[in-house]
């Protein structure tokens, strides 16, 4: 092993060097840049002025709080969305045979081979004030005002944090859904969509239906075993597909750029507008680094989530052994 | 069965959710009328379709001649960053395959981080090194920003390859006297040629369709046809020959697609009869 010329120290530093390097300098300097320049303060010429702590101090105006919120509520309510609708999918692709399998696959992930800001356009024009889906939209606010509107002031609070109602009396008359929070959350479940069939998919193929059977057999009721055997059993897919529709989101800034007007601005959004348009560096770096905290928060979740999990399957396996070890070797001796 | 029965109306009704967009974007480039964007007059009679973007777009006219340009920057932009993140991914997926030392931990760290980061991220930190370090924004910075993103992608499609690598071939090859290059070149690289070329497409797909990164480096007057298109505002004249031009691309790719499907096929069919 020793005379092999590539497993030497000076080898491994050579064949390392090109990505480490490259991604040093192109990712790592530059979100210690990023979190430097959030201890700056800014200069009118749009510049970086000295170290101060005002950016951090100038962040508690009233607008940015509620912008970070906005941005995290709407990622839940897409999460929500695109995870209620994934389910179903991945649990009805894996119960096709194999050929029909490949091909409905195929067919969710064919729409994105055309360009993304182009499908946003399309989105855009069918969301005109003249097409037909403004008369749906207000039908369904309609709707919705006729099932919520009687209720208490507080359930109608809760309804309007669970995403399902908006702020305040809304206008049926003027309101459209281009321009609108709603609009913003259609077209990102549309996008984030095949990213969250995709892994539950893979996780469902796996799945053993023949538990659902047997459930079923047991006098289990068709939702019953569907909650408490299916979706344990996919629960891997269901974590990233969580965090593959739940990330991007939080980072979205083209769609509400496209089609949420000035009523729908998230944090991507506000941080385009300081670092590109009012030059001020400085709070671009901040917003940056609270969407950086947002995204890691959930990703840290999942990570101890898969840890214990882990030390878990490892007790269960160890547990096992010790029986099998107690009962002389099982049945095989 | 009844619950199967309702899994499969959710997925009817999501492919329809899917497609309703793309057959819209086919649609529009035949539209006639570019400016209301509607296939009826003013009387509200159908107008029926034109060709005229497609023949716009095939001869080159000067109202498209910006949109074309920012094609072309996008294919160079996407073809080169291909072409680097792939030398770069497939040392890089060497050397985390090869040593498992702390080293290596790091690497690792670094290369999964921008997988996890938000576009967004990406782009706002590399505006600020070009900030800090006073570089003009322009070509050469649009390109080392699509590298960054990239290379992640790259590296994980070749280790994922290298996970059935069977490590042996290379030790026989060095007692056998072949040098570290020729093993390199003669045996390591054609087994990994598949994973380079499947993260080579992947890579290229991301390149050609970034926006969110290059809005960021891209500095003023230099466009990728993604950062054009969202760059045309509301009532722009030429929205029709946009989809006449991601049409074409969508029948490129599906061909190009479908190719590769029957190649993986033609290369199946001798396996499967042995």
């Amino acid at each position: 092993m020793n005379d092999n010329p590539l497993r030497t120290r000076k080898a491994e530093w050579l064949v390392t060097a090109p990505s480490f390097v490259w991604l040093a300098v192109f990712f790592a300097v530059p979100a210690v840049i990023v979190l430097a320049f959030t201890f700056h303060g800014h200069d009118a010429s749009g510049g970086v002025g000295d170290w101060s702590l005002s950016t951090w101090r100038e962040l508690v105006d009233p607008d940015y709080p509620a912008i970070v919120w906005n941005t995290i509520r709407i990622s839940f309510e897409v999460t929500l969305w695109s995870i209620l609708l994934a389910v179903p999918c991945a649990y009805a692709i894996a119960r096709m045979n194999k050929r029909w399998r490949t091909v409905v696959a195929g067919s969710i992930m064919l729409p994105f081979w055309t360009s993304f800001v182009v499908r946003v356009f399309a989105w855009k024009t069918m969301l005109h004030p003249d097409g037909w889906l403004q008369a749906c939209y207000i039908t369904f606010l309609r709707v919705r005002e006729w099932l919520f509107g009687w209720l208490p002031a507080a359930l109608q609070q809760a309804l309007v944090w669970a995403g399902l109602a908006s702020e305040g009396r809304v206008d049926v008359a003027t309101s459209t859904i281009l321009d609108s929070e709603s609009a913003v959350v259609l077209v990102s479940v549309y996008t984030f969509l095949p990213f969250a069939i995709m892994p539950l998919y893979t996780a469902a193929e796996k799945f053993d239906f023949s538990l659902l059977e047997a459930a079923r057999d047991l006098g289990a009721k068709n939702f019953y075993a569907f909650r408490k055997i299916f979706l344990p059993g996919i629960r891997q897919g269901l974590v990233s597909a969580v965090l593959m529709v739940f990330i991007p989101a939080i980072g979205s800034y083209v769609i509400p750029q496209m089609l949420g007007g000035t009523e729908c601005v998230l944090i991507g959004n506000k941080i385009f507008m300081r670092a590109i348009q009012n030059r001020n560096i400085p709070h671009a770096s901040a917003l940056a680094t609270l969407m950086a905290v947002s995204v890691l928060i959930p990703i840290g979740i999942a990570v101890w989530w898969k840890k214990r999990q882990d030390a878990r399957g490892r007790k269960r396996l160890e547990e096992q052994t010790a029986r099998l070890v107690m009962t002389g070797g099982g049945r095989a001796g | 069965m009844k619950r199967s029965m309702f899994s499969v109306a959710v997925l009817g009704f999501v492919l329809a959710f899917l497609y309703v967009p793309i057959l819209l974007v086919v649609a529009y480039g035949f539209i006639p009328n570019g400016i209301s964007m509607s296939f009826f007059d003013a009387n509200g009679d159908f107008a029926g379709f034109t060709g005229k973007w497609y023949a716009q777009i095939f001869s080159g006219h000067y109202s498209v001649r910006a949109l074309l340009n920012s094609f072309w920057l996008s294919l160079t932009i996407a073809g080169l960053s291909t072409v680097v993140s792939c030398v770069i991914g497939t040392t890089s997926a060497l050397a985390l395959h090869r040593w498992k030392g702390r080293l290596q931990s790091l690497h690792h760290a670094l290369v999964y981080t921008p997988l996890i980061m938000p576009d967004i991220l990406i782009g706002i930190s590399l505006l600020m090194l070009f900030v800090a370090c006073r570089v003009d924004c322009g070509f050469w910075t649009i390109l080392a920003a699509h590298v960054t993103f990239c290379v992640s992608y790259v590296v994980m499609t070749i280790l994922a390859r290298l996970q059935d690598f069977d490590d042996r071939i290379v030790e026989a090859a060095f007692d056998l006297g072949a040098g570290p290059w020729y093993t390199f070149f003669k045996v390591e690289l054609p087994i990994l040629l598949p994973g380079i070329v499947a993260g080579g497409l992947l890579a290229f797909t991301l390149s050609i369709d970034d926006v969110v990164i290059t809005s960021f480096v891209n500095g003023a007057g230099t466009n990728t046809f993604p950062t054009y298109v969202s760059s045309m505002t509301k009532h722009s004249k030429n929205l029709p020959s946009v989809f006449a031009l991601s049409t074409l691309m969508l029948i490129f790719t599906c061909v190009l697609v479908g190719f590769s499907k029957l190649l993986t096929m033609r290369s199946q069919v001798p396996q499967r009869r042995r």
